[in-house]
């Protein structure tokens, strides 16, 4: 019995040192490096803070600082908006399509950033659709096309708002609706009620995805890199900075990435205060319905939710539109339909693109959900010193950059012992290492929910420890860990931030494909690699409905 | 000074299902009116139509001889007291009870009294500041009572407002709201399913089955001449048993088998034939064989303190429960052979067809 009993404790010991050293080697190792360097003067090898100062005391840089964080402000802020209002209206006012619409706002949300800035430069850039028609119907203008600030900030606002609306719609799912009959009955107007009631329960859940889109907005480079002209926003300058296009040094990129990485941690912490101070436990015995109103604000309401799906959708009908029809120029598309962008792309000979997308996603799936669920079980079940350490660590990831993680992996993952540059391998470990805080706390919500009563039965039953995990705990985790691995393989699909960094020409993948061609201009490539990029997402999306059975989805 | 409600003729409709229709009653000022039946039967959504969370399809709903149809519901100044208490989890104590007094923008200081008076009228001072996560389902109850009256509402809603707490709280909650509801004086319109519950709260009590009221009047009268046999069984326990009516010599006698006995006083439209007589279990009386009675054996006996109760089989093979008085004496073996009869004036009889009763209505 006791030689039992140890060795079960000294399995799970043995798992949590192996996680435990794959974090030190691949989250831990990286970000000291990083660290290291950016204090470490290249010459002499001594300590030194001049690289701050150098970014600190340069217009040049601390503009583009000052940019970022307008950019991301009023970007975060409009989608913090637009998501909470569109998640209100469909939760409580009846909207006709209301489920299709909910897909539909997921779909746009499926697709990284900068394709939207690619495709609204067509629609709203100097020579896009929408402005040729502006200033050939309204004479005497001369629109010049959305550029800079405002072409940023409407590509992140339309982006990200679907972000904020998936987590308020499900925290207004959580909402018993007898608070809001409580209040009715207590004499609150529908805006009394909705300003003192509705917005401070979900407002937790507002700060939380709108922390999510801030760090979003904050760290990509590629909208900015193409819609920006002009406007240099933070990530452009380091991102040229580590890629050598202005010059090449790497301790002055590193000690941009600390920066960065400074700032995201800071605004987390504001955010978790904040979260934590107003947080409630709810659960609905009866969630909100939606009600019929008034004809006056049913049409606003439904033109108001329409518009603003269409209009985020529209980058994507863009763009597979425009993956099938000529270029005459670069940009350029004429009316003739043709399937040269598939043939000089996805079907061309020795174009691994496709493969590499899936491997990349399958592999990095398998290592989120086998990590993610075992780390979840030691934190949850296991608790002790070691294991709180993990999950801790484990976390870093959520707050910390793609392109930093990137950058950070190139930095210590290139020589022996670890020589992992360049390969497909470093490729999944950051894809995984990204996608894992999510899937950690989705796990961990799964075992919370099932009572460890449940293994103890089993145990006193006469199954060993492991043996109840195998054959009780996870097959009641299983359908949840399914759904949880469809939707971070549509979110590992459309990573750009660090793979961008990490790709060399074989083991490039859809998304790195579609920002090559596009800053190659070669648009109707960009296109069809988009194209099947959605269409998988989709197809995924669609498959996560049909296993799952569920109505809603959370990223 | 509580108001008079006067449903009158109300229907509801859920698209063709129709809950509720053409139900009238009539809810005196002041009192305490309990709606009463099992899941589905229409409580709740009468209750909803009264405080305007559910449309009124056909008919009118007056208060204090007013037409509220029309009237939304945060203009009818009525209070609401919820199933899951339904305080507000981001306010505290006192935020959460000077909230209706907050949408009627009283002044501060009139606020302010108002919930001090409120919050010791309900024995909850000491919580002021708590949140609600701080506090237990019992005192988050008091909360949602608190904040449905301070409103000084003309009318008093609740919604199955005990059903959530454990059956020691529950009692507790019932003697606090009867108190509060009798200091204050007002119109109160409750709904349970938990007859117990209704029979120890109520001034009277509406007992619904399928969108109709089977029955209108006090606990007392509820329990001890249900006006069907629904009633009968629905509130406490009944032995229902076949019998026949006879004209004896000089009144109406029930037959069971070869057992006879006086009926309470009928009803003019009685007539001989079969009926079905509702015995309540303490209305039964255990006798020896050879006495007249129901002759039936005894299964099974469960001793509880204040009272003994008897599982016994009539010799027609159904089966009766018995409570009897526990005293000093032997609890009677299983399997004995006994004769059971009954305290004549106190049973139920009920028409075989329509199940309505056949008792005079001043028996």
């Amino acid at each position: 019995m006791m030689k039992n009993a140890s060795r079960r404790s000294n399995f799970w010991m043995f798992i949590t040192l192996c996680i435990l050293a794959l974090f030190l080697i691949f989250v831990v190792y990286p970000l000291s490096m990083i660290l290291y360097k950016s204090v470490i003067d290249p010459v002499s090898g001594g300590l030194t803070f001049d690289n701050f100062t150098r970014f600190f005391t340069r217009k040049y840089y601390t503009n583009t600082m000052i940019n970022s964080f307008k950019v991301t402000f009023v970007a975060t802020g409009i989608s913090a908006v637009l998501g909470l209002l569109i998640a209100y209206i469909t939760r409580s006012i009846r909207i006709r399509g209301s489920k299709t619409l909910n897909i539909l706002i997921v779909i746009s949300y499926l697709s990284p950033p900068f394709i939207g800035a690619y495709a609204w430069i067509q629609l709203l850039g100097r020579n896009g659709l929408i402005t040729k028609v502006i200033n050939a119907l309204i004479p005497g203008t001369n629109f010049g096309g959305i550029y800079g600030f405002a072409g940023i900030v409407l590509v992140f606002s339309l982006q990200s708002f679907p972000l904020v609306y998936m987590y308020v719609a499900g925290a207004l799912q959580n909402l018993d609706n007898s608070l809001n009959e409580a209040a009715e009955s207590l004499g609150a107007s529908n805006f009394k009620r909705i300003r003192s009631i509705i917005v401070p329960l979900v407002l937790p859940t507002v700060l939380a995805s709108s922390l999510l889109v801030f760090m979003r907005v904050f760290s990509d480079f590629g909208t900015p890199m193409l819609i920006g002209e002009g406007y240099r926003t933070f990530p452009v300058v380091l991102y040229n900075q580590f890629m050598g296009e202005v010059s090449n040094d790497d301790f002055f990129s590193a000690a941009l990435c600390v920066i960065m990485m400074l700032i995201t941690l800071v605004f987390f912490f504001i955010q978790r205060r904040i979260s934590r101070r107003h947080s409630y436990s709810m659960t609905a015995l009866k969630p909100m319905e939606p009600r019929r109103v008034s004809r006056k604000l049913s049409i606003l309401s439904h033109g108001f939710v329409y518009l603003v799906t269409l209009l985020a959708l529209l980058p994507q009908l863009m763009v597979i539109a425009t993956s099938f029809l000529k270029e005459s120029t670069p940009g350029m598309f004429t009316s003739t339909l043709t399937l040269d962008n598939y043939l000089n792309t996805i079907v061309a000979k020795n174009n691994k693109v496709i493969g590499n997308t899936y491997l990349f996603g399958l592999g990095a799936i398998l290592l989120v959900v086998v990590i993610g669920v075992l780390i979840s079980y030691l934190a949850e079940r296991k608790r002790s010193a070691l294991t709180s350490t993990l999950d801790t660590l484990t976390m870093l990831p959520y707050i910390i950059p793609g392109s930093v993680i990137g950058i950070a992996f190139l930095y210590s993952l290139s020589r022996p012992p670890l020589m992992l540059s360049g390969t497909a391998t470093i490729i999944i470990i950051a894809l995984a290492l990204r996608r894992m805080p999510y899937t950690i706390r989705s796990s961990s919500a799964i075992i919370g929910q099932i009572s460890p009563s449940i293994e103890e039965a089993a145990v006193s039953l006469g199954a060993s420890e492991m043996r109840s995990f195998r054959q009780v705990t996870l097959p009641m985790m299983l359908p949840g860990i399914m759904a949880g691995a469809i939707m971070s393989w549509i979110t590992v699909i459309s990573e750009l931030s660090s793979s961008i960094i990490l790709y060399r020409a074989n083991t490039q993948t859809l998304t790195v494909s579609i920002y090559v061609e596009v800053i190659r201009n070669n648009f109707g490539n960009a296109a069809a690699y988009s194209t099947v990029l959605t269409l998988t997402s989709v197809l995924s999306l669609i498959l996560f409905f049909k296993l799952t059975g569920r109505k809603d989805i959370s990223v | 000074m509580g108001v008079a409600i006067k449903i009158d003729n109300v229907t509801k409709r859920y698209g063709s299902n129709t809950v509720i229709e053409g139900l009238s009653t009539d809810i005196r000022a002041g009192e305490f009116f309990t709606l009463l039946g099992p899941s589905g039967c229409g409580k709740t959504t009468l209750l909803r139509m009264i405080i305007g969370f559910n449309s009124i399809e056909e008919g009118e709903i007056y208060v204090d001889s007013k037409l509220i149809n029309n009237i939304p519901t945060n203009k009818r100044n009525m209070g609401m007291v919820f199933q899951n208490y339904a305080v507000f989890p981001h306010m505290t104590v006192k935020e959460n009870v000077a909230y209706g007094l907050k949408t009627r923008k009283l002044p501060k200081a009139e606020v302010e009294k108002r919930v001090e008076e409120i919050l010791s009228l309900i024995k909850i001072e000491e919580y002021r500041d708590r949140m609600p996560s701080q506090l237990s389902g019992g005192q988050q109850q008091r909360v949602a009572l608190a904040r449905a009256i301070v409103i000084q509402p003309e009318v008093l809603l609740m919604d199955e407002p005990l059903s959530n707490l454990d059956a020691k709280l529950r009692v507790e909650m019932r003697n606090v709201i009867k108190r509060i509801q009798r200091q204050i004086d007002i119109t109160t319109v409750y709904v349970t399913h938990d007859q117990e519950e209704a029979l120890a709260i109520s001034d009277r009590i509406a007992v619904m089955d399928h969108g109709v009221i089977q029955q209108i009047d006090t606990p007392k009268r509820i329990y001890q001449r249900p006006s069907n046999l629904f009633v009968s069984t629905f509130i406490g326990l009944s032995n229902v048993l076949e019998g026949n009516l006879q004209k004896g010599k000089e009144d109406w006698e029930v037959l069971i088998g070869s057992y006879r006995f006086p009926t309470p006083p009928l009803k003019a439209s009685a007539e001989e034939g079969a009926i079905l007589v509702s015995v309540r279990p303490e209305e039964f009386l255990i006798a020896e064989v050879g006495q007249p009675g129901i002759p039936a054996v005894v299964r099974s006996s469960v001793f509880l303190g204040v009272n003994l109760h008897y599982f016994l089989e009539t010799e027609k093979g159904q089966e009766v429960e018995v409570i009897s008085q526990s005293d000093l004496g032997e609890i009677i073996p299983d399997d004995t052979r006994v004769a059971l009869q009954v305290v004549t004036q106190k049973i139920n009889i009920f028409h075989p067809q329509s199940k309505e009763t056949l008792i005079r209505e001043d028996a």
